[in-house]
Parts: structure tokens; C-alpha cells; sequence
């Protein structure tokens, strides 16, 4: 890739996975109790893609990162007090709700425009990123349409592994059923990649990184736009958690014998 | 109901998945007058395996279609979804459809819902899936059509008799993609250790991993104890956490591949028995076991948060040794 890729990654904040979460109904339709007071992270799958694209740009020289979220500007600011010491990234905030019980259309429409109005994009070099899926919706639908509402075919979902050739093109790796990789030679950009887990771990705060990504984040959260209304014509009529406990019977004092013997009855049972 | 179609992708040896076959069985107790829209190669010979009341199939074959590019998907999807005339449409929920179908639904203006977990009729449509990685279960209806479902098992009941032998209808779509399948290849070299039809799921915490009573790791000893369990009883592995965080620990279980991860950011596998072991008790994992009937864990902490609430049986002791004794009992290779 002679020029670089221009790498965007979608990815927004989701309720720290620790947290327990609550239904609860609000004027504009489901919510989660005390949801603006729950911390929050960075969407693990939307991480990965986040930590694959900072690799892969530091790996093709003249590559260019970022980072698209929408979510309130307010837990926006926080999650990137956080984020912004991970990878070098340029900030693009489209303020509105982040939760689950947004449709993925509507989602995918507000970061669609705000990916159409990066100065500087050039849309033949773009690599569209995100997770996979959400630790809120859990859709696995929004960068996908997000490629569709920009006019990009070429798509990969649960991605693993981009290995770019010297001609352009590159190999993508995708999960599919039975624990099987489908391998595919794509002819470049532009293109869709919503990541899996992908094959790096979380890199280490970097302060200086994050001194320069807070450059281009606070003037993005002052002139970050609203998105209107994210829920569509979605009528919720119920959203309820399941209260099923289990009565666990608690083996303290018996011997591994006695253990071993109890669970390969069960397991042959 | 105008118009519904049963949307369904070949698989690459010509036959279809579990999941699309119980899709098809059951789509005519749902509506009689269902059409059948198949995509990939050898989607023609593929329709003797739908229902024999099927009314109308319709088939995008060819090789173009053999491997799932998105893109050529999402084009045989949509000329199906316009040949029938659909405003409904349900599709397995299967790495192909979960591709190409969110293209499909810009294309055709409709919306899409995915991992939807059951259909009703009641005051018009309505559908029920899971929110938060299985946390809250909502039941919704939207205005937008056509509405393309992806649904998991079990979402539709009902069982009818297969061996179509009508006439299929061909439909024309374009094949343009500049996307090439080369083919597949297993996640992880040697043994294949992920099984979703296996009767358990065995899950190896990251406490295997970590230093045990004598002040050592033993990774190799956890690694032959697990394998071994593994071939006794033909249970399918997963893991707790995923590997890229385990490697930013430390050592690691050398056949444990991103796939086998069940949690957060893993799977929500489906099997009738679930064996926990060295597992801690942390919400993220926990969602990845919410389609496991039967389970049991062994751990040395008797409060385990895991467990407690959330498993039927906890045994407090060494996995190790219950493991050593257990493969001993199982004729453990």
C-alpha cells in the first residue's frame, strides 16, 4: 500500500461489563437504571478494532487513524481520559444516546454522516472499522451498514487477522462456524472490517500519546453534533432480566474420590 | 402476513446447517404459505432438503455463491428478497446471513434484527432477543419493511417433512465482488477442541494457568489433564477470558484459541451440560452461560461468585486433582 490507509474505527461506550444492570423504563423508552452514573468502557469488541488499526497503521507508513463515537458528550469525555492513552487517534464525537435500545440503522445513518464530513478522508484509501458486535446491542449489523450507507461492498465480519500485500490488496481472516477461519483476498480499499477479538492485547497507557490525541478530542466533543432520535419506529413493549436463581448445592467436605466418582456419573448420566 | 420469505445459505458441501434445517422444518407451522429463497452453490440440489409442502422455492446458484463473499451475498439476498416480494423475512442465524444481510437491508431500504430469540403474533409482529450480552430480554415490533430476522435455534417451533420435489425458480444476481475466497482453515493448528453438538462444554478458567499450592505453575500437567478429559468424554472446550488477555498474563493453554472463549466477548454456546473449573465469578463470563441447562463447577473458593445462584453444583477442591482422578474413572488417554 503505497499511499497508506485511512483507518476508521466506530466504537462507543458501553456499561463497564462489572457492572449489574437494571431495566428500567424512561419517557423515550427502555433504559438502564442510574445509566448515566454506571462507568463506563470503551465497547470490548470495538477496542480490538481500535488496537488492530493503530498496529496496522504503524505498520503502513502514511496511515492515518480515527476514531468515530457516538455517545454523550459528557461519558464521552471521561471514556477518553481513558482511551486516548492507548493508540494515536483523531477524535470524531457525535453526541447522543449510547444505549442498546437504540436501532442500529438510525446508529449507523448519524456515524455514516459524520464519517462523510471528515476533512481529509480520502474514501479510495479508507478501511472502515469496528467491533464485530456490542456489549450493549449485541446487533453485529451497525459498521456493516455503516459500509452500505457509504457505498462500501467489500465486507468482513468477525475478523481476526489483515495481512496487507505489497500490491494493495490483502488477506482477511473471518470466524465462521466450528471454530474455522474463511480466508479471503480482498483487491484493496475501500472496505469493511468489523474485528472479532483479533491477535493483540490491550497495549499499555502511553501518556504522551494521550497528550496529543487530547488535542484533536476536546475541540471534537465542543463541535460534536447531535444525532436526533436513534430509536426509529422501535416500539419496546417489554424488557425484563431473567430472575431464574439457582438453588446451588455447595460440596465442601468430600474427597476428590467421592467427587470425581459423583461427576462422571453426572457427565455419563 | 404479505409476503414471507425463509432465506437460507448453502453450505459450502452443498447441504445445509443445523440451524437453516430447523429453520426450514419449522417455517411452515409459522406461515404455510412461506416461499423458500436459497443462495450458494448447489442452492438447487439443496431444496430436495426443504419441506415437502414448501409452496415456492427460489434459487440463486452458482460459484460466485460458493464461499460467502458479502458482498455477491448480499447481492443473491436481495434479488431473492424482490423476487418474493417479501416484507418479512427469516434467516438462520449463521456467519454468511450475519454478513451480508445488514448490505442486503440498506440496499432494500428495510431494517434488520439479528440473535433474535423467538417470533410471536399477537397485535401484529413481534419478536423477542436479548440485550446486554444476554442480561435483559426485550420484546419489540417495528414499523419498517421489509424486516429481515436472523434467528437463533429453537426461536421457531414446529417440525414438518422434508424431500421438496418441485420445481425450484433460478433468479438472477450479479456477481461483482472483488473480494476472492480462498477457502477455510481451522482457528487453531491440531485437535479440534470446539464441538457445539458435543452433551458438555468443559471450561478451563484462567486459574489453571496460575500458580498452585507448591508456589509453581504447571502448564503442561493442566494441559495433559484437560486434553485428556477432552477425549474421554468428547466435551467441547472453552475457555474463560480471551487468549490476548490470558498472553498479557502469562502462560497459556497452548490449544486454547480465541474461538473457545465464552463470556462478554466470546460465545453464549448451547449444550446440555456445563463443567466450570478455575472459574471466577465475573459477570462477563457469566452471560456466556446462559444457554447451558445442567451446571456444575469445581473450585477451591467455596463463595465463588461464580457458582453460587448461577451453577446447580459447586464442588470446593483442586481441579487438578478431581481432574486427575476424573480421567482415571473415564479411561482418560
Amino acid at each position: 500500500m503505497s499511499n497508506g490507509y485511512h483507518i476508521v474505527v466506530c466504537g462507543s461506550l458501553v456499561p463497564d461489563p462489572l457492572q449489574t444492570l437494571e431495566p428500567v423504563t424512561t419517557p423515550d423508552g427502555p433504559g438502564l437504571k442510574n445509566e448515566s452514573m454506571l462507568p463506563s468502557v470503551l465497547d470490548p469488541w470495538a477496542a480490538h478494532a481500535l488496537y488492530e488499526a493503530a498496529h496496522l497503521a504503524k505498520s503502513v507508513p502514511g496511515s492515518k487513524v480515527w476514531l468515530v463515537s457516538l455517545g454523550p458528550k459528557a461519558k464521552l469525555q471521561q471514556l477518553m481520559m481513558a482511551v486516548a492513552q492507548k493508540a494515536s487517534f483523531e477524535f470524531v464525537a457525535v453526541d447522543g444516546s449510547a444505549s442498546g435500545f437504540t436501532d442500529s440503522f438510525e446508529t449507523a445513518h448519524a456515524l455514516a454522516k459524520a464519517i462523510e464530513a471528515i476533512a481529509g478522508l480520502d474514501r479510495q484509501r479508507l478501511l472502515l472499522f469496528g467491533g464485530c458486535s456490542s456489549a450493549s446491542r449485541d446487533a453485529g449489523t451497525t459498521v456493516g451498514m455503516v459500509g452500505a450507507l457509504l457505498g462500501i461492498e467489500e465486507q468482513f465480519l468477525a475478523v481476526d487477522e489483515i495481512v496487507p500485500n505489497d500490491d494493495g490488496s490483502f488477506r482477511v481472516k473471518e470466524r465462521i462456524e466450528g471454530a474455522q477461519y474463511l480466508v479471503s483476498e480482498c483487491a484493496g480499499t475501500p472496505a469493511v472490517l468489523a474485528w472479532a477479538t483479533g491477535n493483540l492485547p490491550e497495549p499499555p497507557n502511553n501518556p504522551q500519546v494521550g497528550m496529543a490525541n487530547m488535542r484533536t478530542i476536546l475541540p471534537a466533543l465542543a463541535k460534536a453534533e447531535a444525532a436526533g432520535n436513534l430509536r426509529g419506529s422501535l416500539r419496546f413493549e417489554s424488557v425484563e432480566t431473567p430472575t431464574q436463581r439457582r438453588e446451588t448445592r455447595v460440596v465442601k467436605d468430600a474427597g476428590i474420590d467421592e467427587i470425581a466418582q459423583e461427576l462422571a456419573e453426572w457427565i455419563r448420566g | 402476513m404479505a409476503g414471507m420469505l425463509i432465506l437460507i445459505p448453502v453450505e459450502a458441501d452443498g447441504a445445509l446447517s443445523k440451524a437453516s434445517s430447523e429453520l426450514a422444518a419449522a417455517a411452515p407451522s409459522f406461515d404455510p404459505e412461506a416461499t423458500f429463497g436459497l443462495f450458494g452453490q448447489g442452492a438447487a440440489q439443496a431444496a430436495k432438503a426443504l419441506p415437502k409442502s414448501a409452496k415456492r422455492v427460489l434459487v440463486v446458484d452458482g460459484e460466485a455463491w460458493a464461499h460467502g463473499a458479502a458482498c455477491n451475498d448480499a447481492k443473491a439476498c436481495e434479488a431473492l428478497i424482490r423476487a418474493a416480494g417479501a416484507d418479512l423475512v427469516l434467516a438462520p442465524q449463521h456467519s454468511r446471513t450475519a454478513r451480508c444481510l445488514p448490505l442486503a437491508a440498506v440496499r432494500l431500504g428495510g431494517r434488520i434484527d439479528t440473535r433474535v430469540a423467538g417470533v410471536v403474533q399477537e397485535d401484529g409482529l413481534k419478536i423477542r432477543r436479548w440485550y446486554y450480552r444476554q442480561r435483559m430480554q426485550a420484546t419489540l415490533s417495528r414499523a419498517e419493511r421489509p424486516w429481515i430476522l436472523l434467528l437463533e435455534t429453537g426461536a421457531l417451533s414446529g417440525q414438518s417433512e422434508t424431500g421438496y420435489d418441485g420445481p425450484t425458480e433460478a433468479v438472477a444476481a450479479e456477481a461483482s465482488s472483488r473480494t476472492r475466497a480462498i477457502g477455510t482453515e481451522p482457528a487453531v493448528a491440531g485437535e479440534q477442541t470446539i464441538k457445539p453438538d458435543a452433551d458438555l462444554l468443559f471450561v478451563a478458567g484462567a486459574g489453571w494457568t496460575k500458580k498452585q499450592s507448591d508456589g509453581s505453575t504447571h502448564v503442561p500437567e493442566a494441559e495433559d489433564l484437560i486434553r485428556g478429559f477432552l477425549r474421554a468424554t468428547g466435551a467441547s472446550l472453552g475457555s474463560s477470558k480471551s487468549l490476548v488477555d490470558q498472553k498479557g498474563e502469562g502462560a497459556v493453554i497452548s490449544f486454547l484459541s480465541h474461538m473457545n472463549q465464552v463470556g462478554q466477548t466470546g460465545s453464549s454456546p448451547r449444550h446440555p451440560k456445563g463443567l466450570a473449573t478455575c472459574c471466577h465469578g465475573e459477570e462477563p463470563h457469566v452471560v456466556g452461560w446462559r444457554f447451558i441447562n445442567e451446571r456444575r463447577a469445581v473450585n477451591l473458593d467455596p463463595n465463588c461468585g461464580w457458582a453460587h445462584g448461577k451453577a446447580d453444583v459447586l464442588y470446593v477442591a483442586d481441579a487438578f486433582a478431581v481432574l486427575r482422578k476424573l480421567n482415571e474413572i473415564l479411561g482418560a488417554r
